[in-house]
């Protein structure tokens, strides 16, 4: 085996040092090309399988293959006398400085081989010791031999002397023998045992603690409400310190009003005082009015008519709620007004129109998401004839009363009394307020609005602090016939107004309509006279509305069954509509300048557009369950497309209207669609000047033949 | 704030409504305080619906963080559940809608 042969050739060679040793070792399990003669020697001796090609016989298969370069590359080997297996660096901690240090100088000390022996030194005391103990054994057999072989020789007493003496010596020796020696070695110690105690358990019970198991959510959420409540009662906690300087009648109020809470607080009670009860009740009416009413529901949001693409020109008005309620059964709707701010609430007045029969009234608000019930009720001494919503303010409510008084609301309000109320002393009409209507703020900011009445006079109110002031603005003379002899003084009397509008665009420019018939046209400006006078009815005027667009158009509906359109600035009407009822209210459209309705004594609803039809309506319908209830009011939604109509029932059933009766026009191919309020205006102008241009060239006459051919025969 | 009137007028109201088979307010612990139906289905409901409540709130919370729960309908073959929680009571009710 060449590694047997390496050691001998070590010890032969001398130790250069460890490289030529090592690559002896390489080189002989390759057996390389240098150093060949060596090898051969080696080789020589080996056995057959390792002759032949150095390189590659006698390899591993596994071993590693160098070139001759790499071959003779010189390693440096170096021999300390390090011990590789002790640790490089240690770190102890070192109590007296409290901290790991580092041991620089590691003990290289390594033990291969340890066994304890049992030998002492021959010099050393136990060694001499135990040497004369052998040696005495040694002797006194000697002795014993001795005399027992003197003994049969009968040997002289010398020999007996030295046998006593050696007896003597025995003796002490097995006496200095007897002393027994302890060691190291096979010394063992006795101990012993005390006496344990056997252990025993014992056990009592004990009555179980009452337990209640909680379960809570956690969440950020509610973690953050925790602590913002915390917050809250912190600082209630901190205003309550502030108050404690308070007068001592106040803390004796506060302690009775305590009192009284702690009674009755039981669960019911509380629910229904508190807040937060009423309004998800609230919630829940709505909520399951909702599915009562989902088919109205649905048909209010998505229906459209489709039979209307069949139908050329005609609409019809879809019936959605009904709006009842059961204390006004008796009462007639004298008013509906929207709420300037929400979309879906409006007001009802109560009232009577009949003479003879008047009583209480009340004015009512209702959304139109609980069709139930109404969101609110405020009843009245007498009968309410008129509303309305403050544009900006959309709490303040504005009435006028059968009695003559007006009052202002807030219907936010818990009480259901008025804020302001005008008395018989602070400029009160002496008859029934027809029609009331906020107006802009004065120069001061205060609120003010108009109220005109049968007794003649159209009076501002202002709201000025707590107080309500009023200031007539015109009084409705009547003129004198011209046949009248003018005898003692002349009375004069004053007409009676039944409605009135203030243009949009003007003002200060505002239309009344009389009991006789007259629509007066006045100005804020102006107290005593008229800036005009339209014979316009033979009966009293119900209602006049300028056109929400154009500012020179307005529309008017009397008791003898007409509806007609007028030009401000001319004495003429523009369209006559002959509805065979008395009309009791017409009002435009809010999205079209050309389209208007009215509503008749005999329960129906007429809806014209003048754009698509100037002598027809485009829907005719009868919307009153009963018959022989007439239609008192009609009015339009701002946003959506529904109507709402009053009754002398008290039922104010809501309409929506098919898309025939809100068409915007259609573009010509190539001109684009102008929208806006400008559009309707041009809508309109187009129209009016079909009319009117016969008028101009021609004179009444011909205005009075466009008037004549413009009376319809609707039915 | 209401008088106890209007909001037993509600209540009555809400009861005689269309479809309402019952009405159920419990307050925040599940307890019920006032109810129109027996008491084992008022137990069974109020038990239910308070952790269920609580659990939608929490839906709605963790989604976002500014907005609460308002109300929450369980519609089934034969009713429906409207709860409208607040802050300390739940109020339930159950009705048979029209479309149905």
């Amino acid at each position: 085996m060449p590694s047997k042969a390496a050691p001998e050739k070590k010890q032969t060679h001398p130790a250069v040092g460890a490289a030529p040793i090592q690559r002896r070792l390489s080189q002989s399990h390759r057996g390389s090309v240098t150093d060949a003669r060596d090898d051969d020697q080696e080789l020589g001796n080996m056995p057959t399988n390792y002759m032949g090609e150095h390189n590659f016989f006698g390899r591993q298969e596994d071993q590693l293959k160098l070139t001759d370069a790499e071959l003779n590359e010189e390693h440096t080997r170096i021999l300390t006398a390090r011990n590789p297996q002790a640790a490089e660096n240690i770190v102890r901690f070192s109590h007296k400085e409290r901290m790991f240090k580092l041991i620089p100088h590691v003990d290289q000390l390594a033990v291969h081989f340890q066994l304890d022996s049992h030998l002492v030194h021959k010099e050393s005391e136990e060694g001499k010791r135990q040497l004369m103990l052998d040696s005495e054994d040694v002797k006194i057999q000697e002795v014993e031999v001795t005399t027992s072989a003197a003994g049969p020789d009968g040997e002289t007493s010398k020999e007996g002397d030295e046998d006593d003496d050696e007896k003597a010596k025995k003796i002490t020796a097995s006496s200095g023998k007897s002393k027994k020696l302890t060691n190291q070695f096979n010394f063992s110690e006795r101990a012993s045992q005390t006496y344990n105690n056997p252990s025993r358990d014992r056990e009592t019970f004990v009555e179980q603690t009452p337990r209640a198991s909680f379960a809570d959510n956690v969440s950020q959420w509610s973690i953050s409400d925790a602590y913002n409540e915390d917050f809250e009662h912190q600082q209630k906690a901190k205003e309550k310190e502030q108050k404690k300087l308070v007068v001592k009648k106040e803390d004796d109020r506060k302690k009775k009003f305590v009192a009284v809470d702690q009674h009755g607080v039981d669960d019911i009670t509380k629910l229904s005082r508190s807040k937060s009860a009423s309004l998800s009740l609230k919630i829940v009416e709505r909520m399951i009015n909702q599915n009562t009413f989902d088919a109205i529901a649905q048909d209010f949001k998505y229906w459209e008519d489709a039979a209307d693409e069949y139908r050329e020109q005609g609409g019809s008005l879809l019936p959605l709620w009904l709006f009842q309620y059961d204390m006004v059964k008796k009462l007639a709707c004298t008013n509906l007004t929207w709420n300037s701010h929400y979309n879906d609430l409006f007001a009802v007045a109560f009232g009577s129109y009949d003479f003879l029969k008047q009583s209480r009234g009340m004015f009512v608000i209702y959304s139109l998401k609980n069709p139930s019930f109404p969101e609110n009720i405020f009843p009245t001494d007498s009968g309410v004839m008129s509303l309305d919503f403050h544009p900006h303010y959309s709490n303040l409510l504005c009435c006028g009363f059968y009695d003559g008084s007006v009052a202002v609301y807030n219907i936010a309000d818990e009480n259901k009394q008025p804020k302001y109320h005008s008395t018989s002393r602070n400029g009160k009409h002496t008859d029934p307020v027809w029609q009331v209507s906020w107006q802009k703020d004065d120069l001061d900011n205060n609120l003010n609005f108009f109220s005109v009445s049968s007794d003649g006079r159209v009076v501002c109110w202002t709201l000025i602090k707590n107080d309500l002031t009023y200031t007539d603005v015109v009084q409705l003379k009547l003129e004198k016939p011209a046949n009248q002899t003018e005898e003692g003084f002349p009375l004069i009397s004053l007409g009676c107004g039944t409605c009135f509008d203030f243009n949009i665009q003007q003002d200060y420019l505002f239309i009344v309509g009389t009991e006789e018939g007259k629509i007066q046209k006045c100005s804020k400006s102006y107290n005593n006279q008229f800036l005009d006078t339209f014979d316009a009815h033979h009966m009293a005027v119900y209602a006049v509305r300028w056109n929400k667009f154009h500012p020179k158009v307005f529309a008017s509906c009397s008791a003898d069954w007409s509806v007609k359109i007028w030009d401000i600035n001319y004495q003429e009407p523009l369209f006559v509509y002959d509805l065979g009822s008395p009309v009791g209210d017409v009002v435009w459209a809010p999205y079209s300048s050309t389209v208007f309705a009215a509503c008749t004594a005999d329960g129906k609803v007429y809806v014209f557009d003048l754009n698509v039809n100037k002598y027809e309506p485009l829907c005719e319908q009868m919307v009153v369950q009963k018959k022989r209830t007439k239609l008192t009011h009609i009015t339009f939604n701002q946003h959506y497309p529904i109507l709402l109509a009053g009754d002398d029932r008290g039922n104010v059933t809501s309409l929506k209207l098919s898309p025939n009766l809100r068409k915007r026009p259609k573009a010509k191919k190539g001109q684009e669609i102008i929208d806006g309020p400008e559009a309707e205006v041009a809508k309109l102008e187009k129209i009016l000047s079909l009319i009117r241009d016969p008028d101009d060239v021609r004179n009444k006459s011909t205005a009075q033949q466009g008037a004549t051919t413009a009376v319809s025969g609707a039915n | 704030m209401t008088s106890q009137n209007e909001v037993d007028d509600m209540i009555k109201r809400i009861q005689a409504s269309k479809g309402v088979q019952g009405l159920i307010i419990i307050d925040s612990d599940g307890i019920p305080i006032r109810t129109s139906m027996d008491n084992d289905t008022t137990l069974h409901y109020a038990a239910l619906i308070s952790q269920l409540t609580i659990h939608a709130k929490r839906v709605v919370r963790e989604l976002d963080s500014s907005q609460e729960l308002e109300q929450l309908r369980l519609r089934s073959h034969k009713h429906e559940i409207i709860v409208a929680p607040e802050s300390k009571y739940i109020m339930i009710v159950v009705q048979v809608p029209e479309a149905l």
